[in-house]
């Protein structure tokens, strides 16, 4: 019986670009300055890491393919180096990666780094890209907003909800994000909108305005991971972080070609989380975890996963929203750092962005968005679409929580 | 046995663009035209054509029905493809049996009546001709006020269920040229009009004519209703020279749907099949570098013969197109700004399509024989129960459907935007993601009621290739 990775591995030094349209670096650049970060803050040398994971999404469109951009940037001394991709939940596979050598035993030190240069298309939005050669000849041209507000259309419908207020607590749920992002000098976008400015703002894909699409930014993530026996020999005491659970739920075709599915949730969530929240020993989610991190490409989306996870009931999450439940001074804060809407989704960095706030909260170095004393904290990444995507969580937490 | 028609179909776009919204934005060129600024013609959606419209027509024809056909004959003069059989892909979207013979033709506005004539006189098992035709014609022209895009379709052959048995008729070859087009070009080059009244069509008809009676036994007098594909005036000179009563002109469709060129005789004769009743004789002209003419009686099976929604049925449906430019640009007449999002390469994997073809031109899917599940695409492994290969052909091409769930997307690519698309839940089962089509914003719910339609899913500009795919749209009462 597995016994799962439960405080078997800690994380000993993390590091994150600054997101954003960085007009002036390529992706070389924003792994030196996330890895830069994270090395000295884990007090090893480079020359002490046994293997490294990479990921990154749109290689095409930036790195180019492989892990060999991670090993020439960073000019790592010929190491193993691996590239993992998994839509937008690249970068908590990057992680696992690293984790699970270290669990294994096959290395004492592992870095997992993720990065996406974006902004180098020419235009607004993701890059287009091919869907498969077979797909391509059925699927729609779709975008990420796209296919994600067709989640609103079933949402409301399942729960009976007129569509107008479901765009007020879409709304909360950006407002917050934006709010928070204030306090992040890291974060891409640090405006402040107001609740009618978001409402107001130019359709992207029906109901999706605007505001309610995260930032398509550049940037870096990276974390270094070793055991606990290690990590206690370089120093770290009460205040070492664990790797409380990493599980994965990928899709298997049901969404897209069975009626089971009625398109108002995301079907893997809920799967993945269940088998975290095992593997964390996790009983009430909402009354143990102190902070969250979720996948919120779109306004729907953390709504909807907000129920995904269990922690609001199904049909419920409106409400919890527009009580200030996930808001920063709310019962469950849910992205403190302003999210995937404001802190920007660099696609392969961002599992590992989420994991960096975790870790920054839970040492009480988070500035002047710090929380008071959190010991637990989760992650959701969900890579691709709806209708088939990668539910990606991890728990991370103090090691004694 | 007599050869005859035994079922017809039709099909006419959705959109139909009103004469006045040409005129609006034409008349500075030609005032002549503000007299033609009433009614309208049916024009193709961006992701219509003449293959699009045969497939259609062919199915409101069929009726769901899988017949064996000999042949299957598509007659157009704007087919997509110059050297791919065009048939060949409306029998693969129809679903038919591959041992029936394919045959494009055109080459001229006549190609129609002449392959019908070729038919009833040689055929000895059943087949389908197909007629449709997307023109293009100048901005500013008059062209542009006359032509409308629509199909019609014939299933032909023999026996008892024959409604309309084929009498006589006769050809006739002489290169006036009326107008024409040549390989490759866009545009017709008209000639004037009262040159081919008079050298064409009154002395061409009555010569073709007169030849046809003959063949048939019978005298002028004995026509109820004369199919004639040129200008309605031109059409009462000939009634006089044939002495046929000139109100047994049948409606040449120019109020609501406008000249569907060699398809407008098909169209018209299936329009006239609707409305006709037993021992009713029909004369069918076609025109264009000679003449054709094709003699009927309806027989009493036409009261039994399933029905479509046919000419008058699609007629009833319209939604109008406001915009001229749009319909422009739907052509290709004007070019838009589209973004970098529409350089994205559409490229066809040929091998890939060659592979599925089944799965993309016939919309045949799977259904496991070990759960039961109707599923797209067909795969090894069932959605549901994942048993391996168990799955057998399902077609969804007829199936009904609602939609699950949708969006308008602004960001998308579209020729005409947003673009929308969702899931949809098939009546029987099984569930995809597809690009809807022919609905306006603001139309779409959750559980809107749809029906599929074959349709042209990208165009590879840079190959010159277009590739089709069922769309959902809106779906509507027979």
């Amino acid at each position: 019986m597995a016994q799962g990775i439960r405080d078997k591995v800690a994380i000993i030094g993390m590091g994150c670009s600054r997101f954003g349209e960085r007009w002036d670096c390529g992706h070389e650049d924003l792994m030196v300055e996330a890895f830069s970060e994270a090395v000295t803050d884990a007090g090893i040398d480079k020359s002490a890491v046994d293997a490294a994971w990479l990921g990154v999404f749109f290689d095409e469109q930036n790195t180019g393919k492989s892990a060999l951009p991670l090993s020439m940037a960073l000019r790592l001394p010929n190491i193993p180096v691996t590239r993992v991709e998994n839509l937008c939940a690249t970068g908590t596979e990057a992680l696992r990666g690293a984790t699970y050598a270290v669990a294994a035993g096959a290395c004492d030190i592992a870095l997992a780094m993720g990065v996406e240069k974006l902004k180098d298309t020419g235009y607004a939005g993701l890059p287009e890209r091919t869907k498969g050669t077979f797909e391509d000849l059925y699927l729609p041209n779709s975008t990420a907003p796209g296919a994600f507000a067709q989640l609103a259309s079933a949402y409301a419908n399942r729960h009976g909800i007129d569509m107008a207020e479901l765009k007020r607590a879409m709304a909360h749920v950006s407002w917050k994000s934006h709010q928070n992002a204030r306090h992040n000098p890291k974060a891409h976008l640090r405006n402040t909108p107001s609740i009618e400015d978001i409402l107001n703002a130019p359709m992207v894909s029906s109901p999706l305005g605007t505001y309610d699409c995260c930032g398509v930014s550049d940037g870096a993530a990276c974390a270094i991971v070793t055991t606990p026996e290690i990590a206690r020999s370089l120093g770290r005491r009460d205040d070492m972080v664990t790797v409380k659970a990493l599980q994965l739920a990928p899709s298997n075709g049901v969404e897209m070609g069975h009626e089971s599915w009625d398109g108002s949730y995301t079907l893997t969530t809920p799967l993945a989380a269940k088998r975290a929240y095992e593997e964390a020993g996790i009983r009430d989610a909402r009354r143990d975890l102190d902070l969250i991190e979720v996948h919120d490409c779109f306004s729907i989306t953390e709504l909807v996963i907000m129920e995904d996870l269990g922690l609001s009931p199904r049909g419920a999450a409106i409400r919890d929203v527009l009580d200030g439940v996930y808001d920063a001074d709310g019962e469950l804060p849910c992205q403190i750092d302003g999210g995937l809407k404001c802190f920007g989704h660099p696609i392969g960095a961002s599992g590992l962005r989420m994991v960096y706030e975790i870790y920054l909260q839970l040492l009480g170095r988070a500035g002047s968005r710090q929380l008071t004393q959190p010991k637990l904290g989760l992650t959701h990444n969900l890579g691709g679409i709806p209708i088939r995507n990668v539910a990606a969580i991890s728990v991370i937490g103090l090691h004694g929580a | 046995m007599t050869p005859g028609i035994l079922g017809w179909g039709a099909y006419v776009p959705l959109l139909r663009l009103p004469r006045a919204r040409i005129v609006t934005q034409t008349a500075w060129l030609n005032p002549g035209f503000r007299q033609q600024a009433h009614g309208e013609r049916a024009i193709c959606n961006w992701d219509e054509d003449a293959l699009t419209m045969a497939v259609e027509a062919g199915r409101d024809c069929l009726q769901g029905a899988r017949p064996v056909l000999a042949d299957l004959q598509l007659a157009s003069t704007t087919l997509p493809f110059a050297d791919r059989s065009n048939a060949g892909l409306v029998a693969a979207a129809l679903d038919l049996e591959e041992s029936v013979a394919t045959r494009d033709t055109g080459g001229s506005l006549r190609c129609a009546t002449s392959a019908l004539l070729a038919s009833l006189r040689g055929q000895t098992r059943a087949g389908l001709l197909i007629a449709s035709e997307h023109r293009l014609a100048r901005a500013g022209s008059a062209g542009e006020l006359r032509f409308g895009d629509a199909a019609a379709a014939l299933h032909l052959g023999y026996g008892e269920a024959v409604v309309a048995g084929f009498l006589g008729g006769a050809s006739l070859a002489r290169d006036l040229v009326d107008h024409y087009r040549a390989s490759g070009e866009r545009y017709d080059y008209p000639l004037e009009e009262r040159w081919i009244r008079d050298e064409g069509y009154l002395k061409m008809v009555p010569e073709v004519c007169a030849r046809a009676f003959s063949d048939a036994g019978l005298g002028a007098d004995a026509v109820d209703t004369l199919i004639f594909p040129g200008p309605v005036r031109v059409g009462q000179a000939v009634c006089r020279r044939l002495g046929v009563d000139p109100s047994r002109l049948a409606d040449d469709l120019a109020a609501n749907c406008g000249h569907a060129g060699s398809a407008q005789p098909l169209l018209m004769l299936v329009h006239a099949l609707e409305e006709a009743s037993p021992g009713q004789v029909i004369l069918v002209l076609g025109f264009g570098q000679g003449a054709d003419a094709l003699l009927f009686r309806v027989t009493d099976a036409i009261t039994r013969a399933p029905r479509g929604l046919g000419v008058t049925g699609h007629l009833s449906l319209r939604r109008e197109e406001t915009e001229y430019l749009r319909y422009l640009s739907f052509t290709g007449q004007v070019e838009m700004e589209w973004g970098a999002r529409a350089e994205h390469d559409k490229r066809t994997a040929q091998s890939v399509y060659y592979r599925k073809r089944r799965a993309i031109t016939a919309f045949v899917g799977g259904r496991c024989t070990a759960c039961g599940t109707a599923q797209f695409p067909r795969t090894r492994a069932c959605v549901h129960c994942g048993a391996i290969d168990t799955q057998e052909e399902h077609r969804f091409a007829d199936s009904r459907a609602q939609v699950k769930s949708y969006t308008e997307d602004w960001q998308a690519h579209s020729p005409s935007p947003p673009l929308m698309y969702g899931s949809v839940s098939f009546a029987e089962g099984g569930s995809l993601m597809m690009e809807f089509t022919d609905f306006a914003t603001g139309e779409l719910s959750v559980g809107t009621p749809l029906r599929m339609v074959f349709r042209i899913k990208d165009i590879d500009e840079k190959r010159g290739f277009t590739r089709y795919f069922w769309k959902p749209a809106p779906a509507r009462s027979v």
